[in-house]
Formats: structure tokens, sequence, C-alpha cells
């Protein structure tokens, strides 16, 4: 029998947790190095890849042959040199050297005009330009070349104004959102789902498996400390900093990259915290089924890394994928933590049109919890 | 000389013995590189685009199907009003809004001239232009067919007009797993080569067993070299395993030499052992050394032209790239799998990650303190 001033259970249990997150951000704020680049790295991949990465083609190598160095090549090479797509280089004049060029890989198109252009243009009315895309990258070559069909389309256009032509339909293109389609909106969300889903992984499964390692797991696993403790307790320095993360992320993309908070700063927390809690349980689940700690980063690195990179979304559209991929990119949580990102950060939605993505985030989250605590228990045994 | 085969039989058995770090050392690349090159298309078609059509007109009413059989676009929205349209940009089931005000025919026709409007969303900066670039060039396409049946007067033929005639060298079919499927393949080796190397050596750091041969009479360079030629070997067995990949699953044969290839292979993964023996020497644990190298292959990854173009990025930032050994031996696979060039064009890329692997390894070699733990 517990004698009546004995403390209830509960409140042991509480103490408990709280004696054990003690020694958790003890031990992890004691090494001061590898907290510098717990904090440091993320956030410099940030504003690295927030300034240099864009999807977009610009200032692609090309070379202009004009065989006919007329009024009409030469606006129309004006016209191409003005444009931010192209950079020309000086021009090449046998095919050999326009081979050559292409093999060591330092220009992606050549357009040829051929001799006396002006002269057929004038007197048949029609004359050909030749473009010669490498398409090696199929990416590059088409939207290369399809930039200069544009530019080369405007001038026709100018010449059927200049003559005349009736019934013009002009096109009004407004482009929402990033009106100088520059790369930070589109990567920032991105990155950020994709280095806080594998930063929480790692750290979580590393700082697991390293106290299997060294064998202190199992005197905390005979310990009267509950499972589920072990984990709370393991779990709440990383949640910690994995949040102050997120801040200085926020902060630095308002101040460098000019992308403020369009949303409720509360609602886009919110959905961090969940997104963070799900990758945080990921790690936990892959530090179960990994021995070493090599291991569990391997796993992590190699296994991890590019699908997730891929299946978020931000480097190339999820609808293009085969059906199978898309099933796959489903069970991606960064996938839906993009989404939610760039309806609350970029175009200033509200709750309403992200409540779909944030209830399969709370669903992975308490899932791969569950199975991780569950597994947790059979290893007590 | 001994002492070295005998480190080597060790190494060699200490990975063999862990099945695990074994598996995904062989097994994940395989699928990755199965599954992976499917996710990387970027053929932008199917853009979604929300149509509204004040106008109703006959003008109107063939145009709307131009648009949606172009292969380009799918239809997911005929709305009343551009508001609506717009809702459905905002929630992401529209790409695109197309909208044709009233009286559009009319004012074509009286005044030779109308506006159409369309609003992209530019957040995919790729995205919008080319689907922008599409719906520009159906509109003139349909321009060109009302002036033919409407105006026959002034034919467009009257008009001069400059065609286009365009080819695609080296990869006429415009197949993208030619061209990433060897960029994957380089990722890979790159996480395997930078980061195994790494994590070996901090572990005999954590776990204390550096200090059992820091006091042994072996040599700094015979530990190190003890240490790298096993991941030099299972790094190209790694590459010769994704090159046969490559070829059963995606039909691709290096158009170029396999010599030229497994030269600049070995120099990378020197380039890249030298990195993660680096890493090693600033990480002591390896929680240390899994952040320094998850900072690496990430910036790598992302930034090194796997997926996107190094031309586009800022001078600066083009001019680190420069000192990335994966940026130059993607280059160099690109150009040997694609175009089949030789030692003579892949020279500059060559000589790049020799004087950055020699950088990198003497800086390792320097750091690396035999006494201290």
């Amino acid at each position: 029998m517990p004698s009546p001033e004995m403390p209830p259970e509960k409140e042991i249990n509480m103490k408990q947790l709280i004696v054990f997150i003690k020694k958790e951000f003890l031990q992890v704020f004691r090494d001061k190095q590898t907290l510098l680049m717990l904090f440091g790295l993320p956030i410099a991949q940030i504003v690295l890849f927030g300034f240099a990465l864009s999807n977009e083609v610009k200032g692609s190598k090309i070379v202009i042959t004009d065989y006919s160095k007329d009024a009409v090549t030469t606006r129309i090479i004006g016209k191409i040199t003005a444009s931010q797509y192209f950079t020309v280089e000086q021009s090449l004049q046998n095919a050999d050297q326009l081979q050559a060029a292409f093999r060591k890989g330092t220009i992606k198109m050549a357009v040829v005009f051929p001799a006396n252009f002006a002269e057929d243009l004038a007197r048949t009315g029609k004359a050909s330009v030749e473009i010669i895309a490498d398409a090696s990258d199929p990416n590059e070559g088409t939207t290369v070349a399809n930039y200069m069909t544009q530019i080369i389309n405007d001038y026709n256009l100018e010449l059927d104004s200049i003559a005349g032509q009736p019934l013009q339909i002009v096109p009004d293109i407004l482009n929402l959102y990033n009106p100088q389609l520059s790369g930070p909106p589109n990567f920032v969300p991105g990155v950020m789902a994709l280095v806080l889903m594998l930063v929480c992984t790692m750290m979580t499964s590393v700082a697991i498996v390293k106290e299997k390692e060294l064998g202190t797991m199992e005197i905390l696993l005979v310990s009267p400390f509950k499972t589920l403790y072990i984990i709370i307790a393991k779990l709440t320095p990383n949640l910690l900093i994995s949040i102050v993360n997120f801040f200085i992320i926020i902060l630095l993309s308002s101040v460098f990259l000019d992308l403020q908070v369009k949303g409720s700063l509360l609602l886009l927390t919110f959905c961090s915290i969940l997104f963070i809690l799900t990758s945080l349980s990921i790690g936990l689940l892959l530090s179960i089924y990994s021995s070493t700690q090599q291991g569990a980063m391997m796993g992590a690195l190699m296994g991890m890394m590019l699908p997730t990179m891929l299946l978020t979304g931000f480097l190339f559209p999820i609808d293009n994928m085969p059906l199978a991929l898309q099933w796959l990119a489903n069970i991606v949580p960064s996938r839906w933590y993009f989404i939610i990102v760039k309806n609350v950060m970029l175009k200033g939605l509200g709750f309403a049109s992200i409540w779909k993505e944030t209830l399969i985030l709370l669903g992975m989250c308490v899932i791969l919890f569950g199975i991780s605590l569950q597994k947790f228990k059979i290893r007590l045994q | 000389m001994k002492t070295l085969i005998f480190l080597l039989e060790k190494e060699f058995r200490q990975i063999l013995r862990n099945r695990q770090t074994l598996g995904v050392l062989i097994i994940a690349p395989v699928i990755q590189l199965l599954l992976l090159p499917l996710a990387a298309n970027y053929t932008v078609k199917n853009i979604s685009i929300a149509v509204v059509d004040h106008d109703h007109s006959t003008f109107s009413r063939r145009l709307i199907p131009k648009i949606t059989s172009s292969g380009y676009f799918t239809l997911t929205g005929y709305t009343n009003s551009y508001r609506q349209a717009l809702t459905l940009v905002e929630e992401d089931k529209a790409d695109l809004a197309f909208q044709i005000p009233a009286n559009f025919e009319r004012d074509l026709i009286r005044e030779n001239s109308a506006k159409v409007y369309m609003a992209i969303d530019a957040i995919d900066g790729t995205k919008a232009s080319l689907g922008g670039a599409y719906l520009n060039s159906i509109l003139s396409d349909f321009n060109a067919d009302i002036r033919v049946n409407q105006a026959p007067a002034s034919t467009a033929a009257d008009a001069p007009h400059i065609d286009i005639i365009s080819s695609d060298w080296y990869n006429p079919f415009l197949n993208y797993n030619l061209y990433i499927v060897p960029a994957i393949l380089v990722t890979l080796v790159t996480a395997l080569a930078a980061m195994q190397s790494a994590f070996n050596i901090v572990q005999e750091k954590e776990s204390g067993t550096i200090e059992q041969i820091n006091v042994s009479p072996i040599k700094k360079y015979i530990f190190i070299l003890g240490k790298l030629i096993p991941f030099m070997v299972l790094g190209i067995l790694v590459f010769s395993l994704g090159l046969l990949v490559g070829w059963l699953v995606y039909g691709i044969v290096p158009a170029g030499n396999l010599l030229v290839l497994y030269s600049s292979l070995v120099v990378y993964l020197f380039a890249m052992l030298g990195l993660g023996l680096l890493i090693a020497t600033y990480s002591a644990t390896q929680m240390q050394a899994m952040s320094l190298s998850f900072f690496f292959i990430n910036i790598f990854n992302l930034m090194s032209g796997v997926f996107t173009s190094v031309d586009s990025m800022p001078a600066w930032a083009q001019t680190l790239v420069e000192t990335f050994p994966p940026s130059h031996f993607i280059k160099i696979m690109r150009m040997v799998v694609l175009k089949g060039s030789g030692f003579g064009d892949i020279a500059y890329h060559l000589a790049a990650m020799t004087v950055v692997g020699t950088l990198l390894n003497t800086w390792a070699v320097l750091n690396y303190k035999k006494t201290s733990s």
C-alpha cells in the first residue's frame, strides 16, 4: 500500500520525463561543434540554393552563323542578342567547327542564316532559318529551341503588321505569383521541405542508433522508464532544433530572397511542426531497423535522398510522371508539405486550401509514430 | 606493402560482414536507377487550363477545341467568370486561366484586332513560360486559319514569312533517359564514395579503434590507402552495375570509349574519396560526418547540373560549380555516353578534377594527425 504522502503515479511519470528530457538536452547542447553543424549547414544550403538555383534556361551559349549579312539578318540577330535567354558566342563559319563546339559542350544551339536571306524574303516572300539544338539534354534543347522560335515568330508578326495583315489576335499574358519567373519562389519551399525532412530523419536515427552502438540503449531499456518516454525525450531536442531552423529559414528568405510569408505565419508554423514530427518519426523507424549508425545514414542518404528530391515535385512536375510513380510520390511527406508551403507562403491562402494536405500529414505522423512505438516495445524483450 | 595488404583484407572483411550496409550499397542504386529516370521527365505536357468564354461566338467555340486537342493542355474547368478560373489556379487545379472577353469576334472583325487574356501560375517558371509559349503558338495558328477563311482578299501569303527548320542533334528522339541516367548514376557513386569513406573512418574514431591503429607502427599513408582503396573498388563496382542496368533497362550504350569513361571514373573517385577523408578529419562523431556529408551531397546533387541547368545560375554560382568534381564528371559522362567525345574533348574537365582531387587529398592528409584522436 502506498502511503498517502506519496505523490500519485502520474506525477512521478511527469517528473521522470522531465528529467529525461533534461538529460537529452544536456547531451545535445554539450557538443557545440555538432550543434553548430546542425544549425549552420541546413541554413547555408537554403540560402545558397535560393540564390543560385533556377529551373529557367537563360544565358544559353549559342552560335550564329550568318552567310547573308544583310539588313534583315542583322535585325534578327540584334533581337536574339538582346534577349536574356541567349549569350551569343563568336560566330563559327564551317560545319566542322560547329561540330567540334557541340562535342566540347561549349554551345547549346546554332542558328544558321543561309546566303541571300533578305533577298529571298523580299522576292519570294519566304526564307528559312535553320536551328540546330544540342538535344543531349532534351529539356534544355527544346526550351532553347522554343525561345528562338518565339523570337523569330515575333519578327514574323512585325512583318505581318507592316504588311497590314487584318484580324490580329493579341494575347495579354499575366504571370501570377512570380511575375519575373525567378527561381526562389519555386525552389525555397521545395528545398525547405527536402532539407527539413532529411535532416530530421538522419538526426533522429543517428542519435538513437548511437546509443544502441555504444550499448547505453540497453541500460535505458532495462530501466523503469516507459518506452514512450524514452522516445519523447529523444525526439524533443531534435524537434526544438528543427523548429528554430524553420524560423531562421523563414527569416532569411524574407531578408535575402525577398520572399515573405503572405499567409498566416501561425498556420505555416503549425503545419511545419506537424511535418517535422512526421520526419522525426521516419527517423525513429529507420533507427529501429538499423544496427549501426553507418547503416542508418546510408539508408537515409542512399535510399531517401534522391527519391525525396525528385518526388517532392519542385524539380519535376508530378503530373507528368507515370502513374506508379505518382502513387509513390503520395507517400512522400515532403510532397504534401511542399504544397502547403506554396499555398500559405507564396499564395497567401488560408487553412481551407490546405486542410487535405494537413490531414494527410497528420495521418502519416500518427501511423509512423504508432508503428515505431510498437516495434520499439518488441525490442525491449 | 605487406601491411597494406593486411589492412585491405581487414577493411574488405568489415565491409562485407555488414549485410545491411552492403544491401543498401548495391540494392539502393539499382532500384533508384530503375525508378528515378521515369520521374525526371521535364517535357511539359498536361498543362491544366481553365477556360472562361464570355463571347460564345463561332470563333471562341472553334478556338477552345484547338487548344484542348493540341496535346499540351487538358481542360480542367469551364467557368462562368474570370474570378472562378483564378480560384481554380489558386487551388492548384489549373496552371493557367484563359479568358476570351465578350465581343471578341465582333472586335476582331470590326476593328481588326482583339485581345485574349491568360493568367499563368508562374511559381514554376519553366512551366509558365513554356505554357505561355505553347498557347501563343496555338493562337497564331488559329489566327492564320481565320485569316484565310475570313479575309481571302489579303491572304497570309502576301506577307513575307520566315520559316524555321529545326533539328535536334545527339538525341533526335528527345529521349530523356539518355540524359538523366548517366547523371543519376554519378550522384549514386558520389554518395557512396565520399560519404561511406568518411563514415568508415569516423566510426573508428568514435569506437576508439583508431587509437589502436595510431599506436601501431602502421604508416599514415598506408592507413589512408587501406581506407580509400576498398571504396575505390566498391565505387567502380557500383558504377559498372549502373552501366549494366542502363544498358539492360534503358538500352543505353555509351557512344564513346569505355576506357575514357573508366579513366575519368578513377580520377573522379580519387577526388571524392579525398573529400570523404577531409570530412573525416574534421568530424569527431558520425553525427558530424553525417551533417557535413549531407551538406555536400545535397549541394552537389542540386547544383552540378543533374536536374537544372548550370548556365542559368548567376556568375558567382557558376564559378563555384567549377570547383565541384561531380559537375565535371557529369559533363564527361554525358559527353562520352551521348556524343562519343574522346580524351581531347574532355581534357579540361579531367584536368579540373585532378587539380581539385589533389588539393582535397593533400589538405586531408595534412590535417590527419596520427597522434591525436
